[in-house]
């Protein structure tokens, strides 16, 4: 049983920085957990105090039940895939892949036998001669991989292994990695900032902001249920719109929108919608809407992503995603920035008005000071 | 639609230069280089030259830059006529010895300096490259008393004990150290690598050109040294080259010549190691200068 368990770890740098703030969670055997969060969120440092490569300031990691404080990195048997994959460049890849072992003085039939295997695994056997710097980016990938799992590591670390590939190869790569998950059922630790990667790859996925734990779960519960605006507005891509809105009497209203909501006190709150929680339809319809003025049209091929403002008040949660700020600055006071998930035969014009409905029971509430979820 | 011009495309594929006319076989900066790399050359061409001449020749003015006729006995003539063989052996001792130690011991503290965390590394470091700052001038007097107290004067040692290793190095190592990748080190770490094991198969095999240059140019030091051997030996059977190679300029008689003859052949493995090292060397400097 190869348990990871985080017990109020917290990690605080010389000169004060706070990278990770009392984190708890625990990482069952053979689970493939994932660490995400925006940059500098401490996903990382908590992924390399797991390894031993930083000091621990306070609280204490689990391994196998055995407390790794204090024991140096070559005696926790974790492994780790670096984000750059570190290779030797100096060494071929049969060299690098028996490395660890090596160092550990297996006997010579062993090592050749292990690695051949790991290659065989992975599909590297043509290139057990070649230098790192003679491989492609995907095949430098695999050798890091192997070079780590070779040993047979209790737990598996891996620090953003994707980032590095393009867009076609880390999908492939994506696949490969949970296929081998799925096969050497080894507990993995995986940090990536990705949203996709956090959705597919997953048992779970544990979200940080800013050193501390938002929510851990089920990547689709996260999404269905984040428990904060921040969660809300980090997990999904696009991400959730959030408006300032408030209810009153049973009623929520953001804007022009106002739809009801039983058993919700009277306070201020932020509205949560998903991009794909609005539909387009005629001015006429009854239910509950707004007008969104169409800024900008996505076509994507499968979908329509179309940006614009309605008349409410921005909720004022901005998270460093790609699309989160798009439109943001140029946005007046009073216009809140939404954007809208459509079916790739709808194509409203850019500068136009379109109506949108809102389901109300996909609609998201959280407290406006505690940002918390409204459940 | 018209086909789209590749050499007009930004990017990758419009990175085909298009073809430069040529109306010289050569750059038109060699037109500028070369005389600057004769002026260069000429001082050296002149001792060779002069190593050929006969002592008349020597003497006369303006100088004879072509003898005319070759004196080759001048060669075995200044091998002769002092313990040459004794003195070139000295000098490769110490050289050989010098450079060895640089290499292991500014390694091994350009290493601590650049990875190491330990209280004081920053106040030491600072005090270390200070000692750059100061000329050997002002450290010749203390620095020859100590190695009288060790009782090294007129032996190899008193050349080599000061010179194990040089602030320099150090101060090189560390930079190029610097400049490798962490994770490099830290996979090495977690594979199961002792502090040194990584210091002597990851980190030194990778800083090949840094310590290429760093051999190269304590050779150059220690080779060409004539100061400090000046000061600590004054018994013939410790000199080295350059300080033997001054027992040809007497007060009275100079055999310029013969000084010549020495001096091309004390020359000769300083050239040899330059030529067989200037790869690493040029890549050395590079390096240091860029980003990997």
């Amino acid at each position: 049983m190869t348990n990871v368990e985080f017990d109020g770890v917290t990690k605080v740098f010389p000169g004060g920085a706070v990278a990770v703030d009392g984190l708890s969670l625990t990482v069952s055997d053979g689970e493939f957990l994932i660490l995400v969060g925006p940059s500098g969120c401490g996903k990382s440092t908590a992924l390399r105090m797991v390894a031993g490569l930083e000091k621990i300031s306070a609280g204490s990691i689990t391994v196998g039940g055995t407390r790794v404080n204090d024991i140096p990195p070559k005696d926790r048997d974790i492994a780790m895939v670096f984000q750059n994959y570190a290779l030797y460049p100096h060494m071929t890849v049969e060299k690098n892949l028996g490395f660890a072992l090596r160092q550990r003085k297996a006997p010579k039939e062993e090592i050749a036998q292990r690695v051949s295997a790991m290659a065989a695994m992975l599909g590297l056997e043509g290139l057990l001669q070649r230098r790192p710097g003679q491989l492609s980016g995907g095949q430098r990938q695999r050798v890091a991989m192997g070079r780590a799992l070779v040993r047979e590591p209790q737990v598996f670390l891996l620090d953003e292994p994707l980032s590095n590939l393009d867009a076609k190869l880390r999908v492939q790569m994506r696949a490969e990695l949970k296929k081998l998950h799925h096969r050497l059922g080894i507990t993995t630790i995986y940090v990536t900032h990705d949203q996709v990667e956090a959705m597919t790859l997953g048992d779970r996925i544990a979200v940080l902001s800013a050193g501390r734990l938002q929510q851990i779960g089920h990547p689709q519960d996260v999404y269905d249920h984040p428990a904060n605006v921040f969660v809300a507005g980090f997990i999904g891509s696009p991400p959730m719109n959030l408006l300032r809105g408030s209810v009153r009497d049973g009623q929520v209203s953001a804007g022009d929108l106002v739809f009801a909501r039983a058993g919700v006190p009277d306070a201020d709150v932020i509205v949560g919608i998903r991009p794909e929680g609005l539909r387009l339809v005629g001015s006429d319809d009854p239910g509950p809407g707004f007008e969104l003025h169409v800024d900008v049209v996505e076509p994507l091929g499968d979908e329509v992503m179309v940006h614009g403002t309605v008349s409410a008040r921005d909720a004022g949660v901005r998270i460093e995603v790609e699309e989160a700020t798009l439109l943001a600055d140029a946005i007046e006071e009073d216009r809140a920035a939404v954007t809208v998930r459509l079916a790739p035969d709808v194509r409203p014009a850019p500068g136009s008005s379109v109506h949108l409905s809102v389901d109300p029971e996909g609609v998201h509430l959280f407290d406006a000071d505690s940002g918390l979820a409204i459940r | 639609m018209s086909a789209i011009d590749v050499s007009t495309l930004p990017g990758e594929i419009g990175m085909v230069e298009p073809p430069r006319r040529r109306w010289l076989p050569f750059s038109p900066w060699h037109l500028v280089l070369m005389p600057i790399a004769l002026v260069m050359l000429v001082p050296l061409l002149w001792v060779v030259m002069t190593s050929f001449e006969t002592l008349a020749q020597t003497q006369h003015f303006p100088p004879i830059l072509w003898p005319g006729s070759f004196q080759w006995q001048n060669y075995p003539n200044a091998l002769h006529s002092v313990p040459f063989g004794r003195w070139f052996w000295n000098t490769t001792v110490v050289t050989t010895v010098v450079v060895l130690s640089n290499l292991v011991l500014c390694a091994l503290a350009a290493y601590g300096f650049a990875r190491i965390k330990f209280f004081g590394k920053g106040v030491a470091y600072f005090f270390l490259l200070a000692t750059l700052m100061v000329p050997i001038q002002v450290v010749l007097i203390p620095t020859f008393l100590i190695v009288k107290q060790m009782h090294l004067l007129n032996t190899l040692g008193a050349l080599i004990v000061p010179n194990l290793a040089n602030v320099f190095g150090i101060f090189m190592l560390t930079q190029f150290f610097r400049t490798l990748p962490i994770e490099l080190e830290e996979a090495a770490r977690i594979d199961g690598a002792s502090r040194l094991k990584i210091l002597f198969v990851i980190v030194l095999p990778l800083s090949l050109p840094a310590l290429a240059t760093l051999a190269v140019i304590q050779f150059l030091w220690t080779w060409n040294d004539f100061l400090w051997p000046l000061v600590t030996i004054y018994k013939e059977n410790a000199f080295t080259l350059q300080l033997g190679l001054m027992s040809f300029q007497g007060s009275h008689a100079n055999d310029t010549n013969l000084l010549m003859a020495g001096n091309v052949m004390s020359m000769l493995p300083v050239l040899l190691l330059f030529i067989a090292a200037q790869r690493y060397f040029v890549r050395g400097i590079a390096t240091q200068g860029l980003k990997g």
